[in-house]
């Protein structure tokens, strides 16, 4: 008999053809049953994956948290904070316009700068958390003698929040580091989304992603700057972003924004 | 547009168009909020529920609320409408139209409510949905006969059917063939073998297809296989001679939300004419399959109407008029997938549910529910047991299950196959008669007709663990 990966195996009495099963997929597969139920232990576990997502989306961005990340990865650009025209994260979740837009009375002020980076919570304040820092100061190694706007910490915030952020500070690209959708078992990852000249009103199809910074799990800080570099240095020498930069694997994952 | 009054505790309420009202008649969810249509209070919504009630049926053939000559979805509606099919109800309001459904079920009659499907419009179909509760569209929709068949039967009293949809964030065969036969272990499938494949190409699209049609053959299952590709990537794979039982296509209610999908009414018939080519089928030839959402119009800035953007209730009934017009196998909304922006909680996920499922039905669609939810919605497990009982009593034709809950290539939760069973237990429903007679063949049922839970020296599960054999 072989196994699902076609390697010879004997099934002796006591074996467990299930672990074949589980052994071939991270889905979740031969759970085992307790009637026609899922084993206690079992709707645990999922019922502990589903808590951390959704706490993951609820957590509110802690500013301190971030600077304090910041310092420790030794990135000196000045931080200010802006928030979005939604209020609280039930209006955010329900109105994505609100979260693109900044609230009133921001003033941001205006330069000329080669890039701005907006940190920005989206669906998982937790990914900025754990993994802003990281990928900013692994971004900024790879980018000496570029200008680069103070950073732009944003509460309630869509990827599009990015370009009044961008426009405001004078940037030529701007860059937002979002925490993505939580999964079952990613609830921490971050998505990179550059945008040449930016400006209220750039559609999706502007923009290229890199999705999933999440190390160890995901992509590696170093990793994800090499592959933003890239994409950089080639939106700035042909002016634009999005599909005209022909990069695979950068299209923007459905959902997103 | 005729504006409309009504007085309701001494306050008068005007509505200023046949939109505006079925917009602010719409209970409570967030997309219409977004798209700036709902109702501005509980008090103005029950008031433009009063004048919906009043609204004559043929009203909606005299006043489209998506423009006849712009919209190819109007026209495909209002030419197609079938007068002898409308006649039993064709003098009725809204509300009166109500009343006739629930008395007909409340008589059993579902030859009367079941012949009315081609001369409703998914307007007409709405309005109704607006001014029922959910025990009402569970009671009409329990009583509304919908059959289809390609190698299984679907829609037949006391059963309920699945989709095993065994996803993999690589496509790696070896995954999706572990997730396929975790699925048939549990008594899933009947309904579709269906892939969300995670790139579109036509080669992996074929791939996938080949892997599927051997699984089937392999055992003789009397189920059907999809990968759920674009469109025109199916037409690719038929062109190359691949084994395409049905052809898959998200659609919505407009032209506008269609060419955001990248399809045409005539790139579906297409692509529809080319499956029923391979006369694949056992027990019927329906060839088609088709998923829709409340909200897909609006994410695609693609929900205008004559008079204003339409809500998102009526639209999706729209996408029903484009699905039945290719007699699908199966059609289902995708109902808690699209986001918090749209269906914000448990209860506006339940309520669009039971409307999406009512609604289908009783345009003639062989209607399914993926009861799901993702990680920002305010969702869990026990509302997805709420729907999903409610749905099986309704007499939803087939759910959607994953493997413990959890799509790991979407990133979301659907049903577990163990919910499918409960849902069978609980309300004791059935398989489709072709899939369970396949299941006690492979000695998968206990004498009770229950999917047994097998020990590992059982021979079924050892047959269908040799499905990994090259």
């Amino acid at each position: 008999m072989t196994d699902l990966q076609g390697r010879s195996r004997d099934f002796g009495p006591s074996d467990d053809p299930w672990a074949v099963l589980r052994d071939a997929t991270r889905a979740r597969v031969a759970l085992g049953r307790a009637g026609d139920g899922l084993p206690t232990s079992r709707e645990l576990e999922f019922r502990a994956a589903h808590a951390a997502a959704r706490d993951a989306v609820h957590t509110a961005l802690d500013a301190d948290r971030v600077r304090a990340a910041l310092t420790g990865a030794r990135v000196g650009l000045d931080v200010l904070e802006v928030h979005s025209q939604a209020p609280d994260r039930a209006t955010y979740l329900q109105r994505p316009d609100l979260g693109r837009r900044l609230a009133p009375d921001t003033e941001l002020p205006g330069g000329a700068y080669d890039l701005a980076l907006v940190l920005a919570d989206g669906l998982s304040p937790r990914a900025v958390h754990e993994h802003a820092a990281g990928t900013v100061a692994a971004v900024l190694d790879r980018l000496p003698g570029w200008s680069v706007a103070p950073l732009v910490l944003a509460h309630q915030a869509r990827v599009a929040l990015g370009d009044p952020v961008g426009e405001a500070l004078g940037a030529g690209i701007v860059v937002v580091a979002v925490g993505e959708r939580p999964g079952l078992s990613s609830a921490d990852s971050l998505g990179l989304y550059l945008t040449h000249g930016p400006r209220p009103g750039r559609a999706d199809s502007e923009r290229n992603c890199i999705s999933n910074v999440r190390p160890p799990h995901g992509l590696g800080y170093a990793q994800a700057a090499d592959t933003l570099v890239a994409l950089l240095q080639a939106s700035r020498q042909l002016g634009a972003s999005g599909v005209v930069l022909k990069d695979e694997g950068t299209t923007l994952p459905p959902g997103a924004g | 547009m005729t504006v409309r009054r009504t007085t309701l505790g001494g306050h008068t309420h005007e509505f200023r168009s046949l939109t505006d009202v079925l917009a602010k008649a719409t209970p409570a969810r967030s997309g219409d909020v977004l798209a700036g249509v709902a109702a501005e209070s509980q008090a103005q919504r029950v008031a433009a529920q009063h004048v919906l009630a009043d609204v004559p049926l043929t009203t909606f053939l005299t006043e489209p609320v998506v423009g006849y000559d712009e919209d190819d979805v109007t026209r495909l509606i209002l030419d197609t409408h079938d007068p002898a099919a409308f006649a039993p109800v064709a003098a009725l309001t809204v509300g009166g139209f109500r009343d006739w459904l629930l008395a007909r079920a409340a008589e059993r009659d579902e030859v009367a409510i079941s012949s009315l499907a081609r001369g409703l419009t998914p307007e007409m179909v709405a309005a109704v949905s607006k001014v029922m509760r959910n025990a009402d569209l569970i009671a009409v929709a329990r009583r509304t006969r919908v059959v289809t068949g390609l190698r299984s039967t679907l829609g037949l009293p006391g059963r309920l059917a699945s989709r095993l949809q065994p996803n993999h964030p690589t496509d790696d065969a070896v995954g999706v063939t572990a997730s396929i036969l975790d699925g048939l272990l549990h008594g899933c499938g009947d309904a579709v073998i269906g892939i969300n494949p995670a790139t579109d190409s036509p080669a992996q699209t074929i791939a996938l297809l080949e892997l599927v049609d051997a699984v089937i053959s392999r055992y003789e299952i009397p189920t059907q296989s999809c990968v759920l590709a674009h469109v025109t990537t199916t037409l690719r794979a038929l062109e190359a001679g691949a084994p395409v039982d049905l052809v898959f296509q998200s659609v919505a209610g407009t032209q506008a939300g269609n060419r955001g999908f990248g399809v045409t009414l005539d790139l579906l018939a297409e692509a529809r004419a080319g499956a029923l080519e391979l006369g694949r089928g056992t027990v019927g030839s329906n060839v088609t399959y088709f998923e829709t959402g409340q909200g897909s119009a609006l994410s695609a800035d693609a929900h205008h109407g004559v008079d204003g953007p339409v809500d998102q209730q009526t639209l999706e009934c729209r996408a029903y008029g484009v699905a039945r017009h290719f007699d699908p196998l199966l059609v289902n909304t995708v109902v808690g997938f699209i986001g918090p922006e749209y269906l914000y909680d448990g209860k506006q996920v339940i309520r669009a549910g039971l409307e999406d499922h009512f609604c289908g039905k009783l345009l003639g669609l062989p209607m399914g529910v993926d009861v799901c939810y993702t990680n920002h919605t305010d969702v869990d497990g026990d509302d997805t047991d709420t729907l999903t009982l409610l749905l099986g009593a309704a007499g939803c034709s087939f759910v959607i299950a994953v493997p413990g809950s959890d799509d790991v290539m979407l990133h979301y939760q659907s049903l577990s196959f163990t919910d499918v069973l409960t849902a069978r237990s609980v309300l004791d429903l059935r398989p489709a008669p072709e899939f369970e007679a396949w299941l006690a063949m492979m000695d998968l049922l206990d004498d009770a007709g229950h999917v047994r839970e097998l020990t590992p020296e059982a021979p079924a599960a050892r047959a269908l663990l040799a499905a990994a054999r090259p």
